[in-house]
């Protein structure tokens, strides 16, 4: 059986899935706070109109939040039905937030979302906007436990190799709750869904703008998402400079690929904007980049906090640098051996019953243990993920952060003074900037996950090892039956989204 | 941070939790049972609209039951979820599928626009509400029969039919069980639109249907029942699997208040089919509700 072919699959399937699922849950996350925020200016000044607000908004939050469902459960499911070894190896740790995730989210529409759906009638003001706040958080703490679990797979923290079960278990979880890599991420990554709440609200808003519909209405809505989404954006930048400051002490090899960096320096720059050499090969000495813009320094700054740190590049990495004690990637793919020999030595031990050979081998393993995923790899080589993707998807994000730092900035300016109906150009801006909104997301998770392989968990697990063991074509028929239904369902949920909109908040 | 739990003690409230949450779940499969019945039960698109509104408030419930389940098994059992998932790999993807058009149809159905079509979204009720707990009650089947797997040292662990999981399809067990699930389903479905709904026509309509899925239910529960006295029962020690013979009988035996919950749970069911066919009551959904819980609490805890 092809090996390879069946993890490339798994992967792309797991790719296609986790991507569909981020297409709808940035704005669940976003938009529940935007929803929670308007209706409360509702129960404050009791201005209907404003509940007419909120509830147009909400519709459209329903639709999305349905197919949000629909991708989410998948995720959860293939990791036991396309990633069981994962799942067995490491189903202590990371089960036990799945698991919560489940009992947060079922409890969450058991009671909230019901009443903040069907409740209007049926229950006080303020006990209504209570629901709708509570949707908003709960879904956070939900997005919560999810990202503490992605937090440890880029770094694996709390946990014990344990010999005799072969697997990995849990030694402390507030170590995995508080993982500093967990946290950033969290933040980052709602401070992402407000800003692509904010983005909807203030694209559709600048939509009836331009057709000139419900004018007030559109007014009213552009200055609550512009505000929340300035606001959200400065946070979105600072939990990023986090999440990279992170990255530069835990996966330094994601950091070199963002960054397309072979030749690690001190006092290294970012690039701006660049094309990459794609002739480069590790070790030899072209150039990296074609043509490239660079900000002095600030790699160094953001990977470190120190302008004079050394930031280790690809070619560090795999080959070592002895003068600055950096490893080479072949020294950590024979210690991993070490370790992974000792452990059948030690299984081996155990079965014929040598104590004494079995702790010998047993202290040879806690010798070498942290090398001991490395012992998968064939080449050293493979501890780099793949570098054109991952500098695109990082410098495509980065660039479409700032623009929206922009655009809010401006919208709410001109909002604000009263003549933001003037400016055509700007709402046009407004509205072609939802799909940007979308692609800085998605670019954001690619640079995350692909920018980790080859590990599954970095530095413990290759994907390679991660996988079900089942054959390729049962995958590949999956992938394509996920690739059709979830298309013809996101093709329903735009042309609904598209018809609710152009009714507009009347007949809502 | 359990720290003066061991292992084998936290693995049974684990177990326990489980197995509570399963029940929670195949109590809230009325939804499910109730979207096969919306061309039964309504006779004209008014009716049809009434029932489906009548379900919609609870379906987020059947699903986040499930995703719960899927989250403390994995918590649970990683090595029960690592196999059967990735073993039974076709039989719980197709599961998946049925769940996945399951959660759009609610909100999509009736939206102006919706691509699909209202009858397609209607097909994709009816999926969700037939294939999809028939299968589920497969899946679940297999902790009952016991998969075919092998596991190495190292800890990988591979299924070994090249059918992945569509062999426990044909499994006559498996199936008993599925369709069990599914005609208890349409029971409380007809139980809860009874409870739920107050009008005329679909009252006699469910009555009516409740009529003839109780008696299906009750036909393919008692078989499910003998089998299970019967057949043999699979453990864990120490890794291997072993077959033990009547090992449910015995553990029935072994523990009457297993078997005093069991029977009580199964009275209270037919209690309530028995209250709304014959005594016109509208609360049957409440006792069968509880006599599901008790019969499937107990029903998992005696796998243990
Ligand atoms: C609207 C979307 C969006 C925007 C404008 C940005 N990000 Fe982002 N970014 C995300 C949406 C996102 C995300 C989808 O939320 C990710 C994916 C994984 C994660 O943790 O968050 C992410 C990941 C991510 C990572 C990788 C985290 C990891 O591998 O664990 C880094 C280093 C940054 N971001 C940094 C930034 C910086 C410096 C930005 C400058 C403004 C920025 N992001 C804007
Ligand atoms: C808790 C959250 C998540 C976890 C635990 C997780 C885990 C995984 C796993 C197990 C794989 C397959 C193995 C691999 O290639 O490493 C993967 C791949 C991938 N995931 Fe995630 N993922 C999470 C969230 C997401 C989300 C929300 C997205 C996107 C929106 C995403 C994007 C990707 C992509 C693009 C890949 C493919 C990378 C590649 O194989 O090269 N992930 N992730
Ligand atoms: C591998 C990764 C992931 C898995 C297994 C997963 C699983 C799920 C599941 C099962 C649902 C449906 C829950 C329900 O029925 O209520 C869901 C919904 C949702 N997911 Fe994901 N998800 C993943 C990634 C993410 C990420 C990265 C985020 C956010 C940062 C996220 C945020 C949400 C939100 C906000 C919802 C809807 C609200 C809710 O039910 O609480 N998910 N996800």
């Amino acid at each position: 059986m092809d090996h390879t072919l069946l993890v490339e699959l798994s992967r792309a399937q797991f790719a296609l899935t986790a991507l569909y699922h981020w297409l709808f849950v940035p704005l669940t996350l976003g938009l529940s706070f935007l929803l929670a925020i308007m209706e409360s200016i509702y129960v404050r000044t009791k201005n209907p109109e404003w509940k007419k607000l909120t509830k147009f908004w909400m519709t459209l939050f329903a639709i999305n939040f349905a197919i949000g469902l629909a991708t989410g459960i998948i995720l959860e499911f293939e990791f036991g039905t396309n990633w069981s070894n994962y799942s067995w190896i490491v189903g202590d740790l990371f089960g036990a937030p799945l698991a919560i995730e489940g009992i947060m989210a079922f409890f969450l529409e058991s009671t909230f979302f019901a009443v903040m759906f069907f409740g209007w009638e049926k229950v006080s003001p303020k006990v209504h906007l209570l629901s709708t706040w509570l949707v908003a958080i709960g879904s956070n703490l939900s997005a919560l436990w999810i990202l503490v679990a992605n937090g440890w797979m880029q770094h694996p923290v709390g946990m014990e190799f344990n010999l005799e079960s072969a697997r990995f278990e849990m030694k402390s979880f507030a170590d995995v709750l508080f993982n500093p890599n967990a946290i950033s991420k969290f933040l980052h990554t709602i401070g992402s869904g407000y800003v692509m709440g904010s983005l909807f609200v203030v694209g559709v808003s600048s939509w009836f703008l331009l057709k000139n519909r419900h004018r007030l209405f559109a007014k009213r809505s552009i200055i609550v998402g512009a505000s929340f989404g300035l606001l959200a954006s400065l946070f979105l930048l600072a939990t990023g400079d986090e999440s990279a400051h992170r990255i530069a002490q835990s996966q330094p090899t994601k950091l070199a690929a963002m960054e397309g960096l072979y030749d690690g320096k001190r006092r290294a720059g970012i690039v701006a904007i660049g094309q990459l050499n794609s002739l480069k090969k590790i070790g030899d000495t072209q150039d990296e980049f074609i043509w490239s813009i660079e900000i002095p320094y600030a790699l160094s700054f953001l990977g470190f906090r120190n302008i004079d740190a050394f930031v280790p590049g690809i070619d560090d990495l795999v080959l070592g640098n002895e003068k600055l004690s950096i490893e080479s990637a072949q020294s950590k793919l024979d210690k991993g051996k070490i370790a992974l020999d000792a452990l059948r030595d030690y299984k081996e031990a155990q079965h014929i019953g040598d104590i004494p050979r079995k702790e010998e081998a047993l202290a040879l393993f806690r010798s070498h243990e942290a090398y001991f995923g490395y012992g998968y790899l064939d080449k050293p080589e493979k501890i780099i993920p793949p570098i054109a993707l991952t500098f695109y998807s990082f410098h495509i994000m980065v660039g479409l952060g700032s623009w929206f730092l922009a655009l809010f900035f401006f919208v709410l300016y001109f909002s604000m003074i009263g003549k933001i109906e003037t400016k055509k150009l700007l709402l046009y801006a407004g509205l072609f900037s939802i799909p940007l909104g979308y692609i800085a997301g998605e670019a954001g998770w690619i640079v995350a996950e692909v920018g980790r392989q080859p590990w599954a968990i970095q530095g413990m697990l290759p994907v390679g090892m991660a996988s079900s063991h089942i054959d390729a074509v049962s995958v590949m028929i999956t992938l394509g039956l996920f690739a059709i239904i979830f298309t013809a369902l996101l093709i329903a949920e735009v042309k609904i989204m598209l018809k609710q909109i152009t009714i507009g908040p009347e007949e809502a | 941070m359990f720290g003066n739990l061991s292992l084998l003690t936290l693995q049974q409230y684990w177990w326990f939790l489980v197995s509570l949450i399963g029940a929670l779940f195949v109590f809230i499969t009325f939804v499910q049972g109730g979207q096969t019945l919306l061309y039964s039960i309504a006779k004209d698109e008014k009716q049809r609209n009434v029932l489906v509104g009548s379900l919609g408030r609870k379906w987020e419930l059947s699903f986040t039951a499930l995703v719960l389940f899927g989250g403390a098994l994995f918590a649970a059992f990683p090595l029960f979820y690592a196999v059967s998932f990735g073993g039974a790999y076709y039989v719980w993807m197709a599961i998946l599928f049925c769940f996945i058009v399951q959660a759009v149809s609610y909100e999509y159905r009736v939206k102006p626009n919706n691509f699909l079509g209202k009858r397609t979204y209607e097909l994709f009720l009816y999926i969700n509400g037939s294939v999809g707990i028939i299968l589920i009650g497969i899946a679940l089947g297999t902790l009952f029969t016991g998969g075919n797997f092998v596991r190495n040292s190292m800890n990988f662990s591979a299924w070994t039919l090249p059918t992945y999981g569509l062999e426990a399809v044909m499994h006559p067990f498996n199936v008993a069980f599925g369709l069990t699930l599914f005609f208890l389903a349409r029971v409380q479905a007809a139980l809860y639109f009874i409870n739920n709904i107050d009008e005329a026509l679909i009252y006699a309509n469910a009555k009516k249907q409740l009529f003839k899925d109780a008696i299906l239910f009750i036909g393919f529960f008692v078989l499910l029942v003998v089998m299970l006295l019967v057949m043999h029962g699979f453990s864990y020690h120490g890794g291997i699997v072993v077959q033990e013979s009547h090992k449910f009988l015995n553990n029935f035996l072994a523990t009457p208040l297993l078997a005093v919950a069991f029977l009580a749970g199964t009275l209270l069911v037919l209690y309530a089919i028995f209250i709304t066919l014959f005594k016109a009551s509208r609360r049957g959904i409440w006792f069968s509700g509880f006599g599901v819980i008790l019969v499937v609490t107990s029903f998992k805890l005696l796998e243990h």
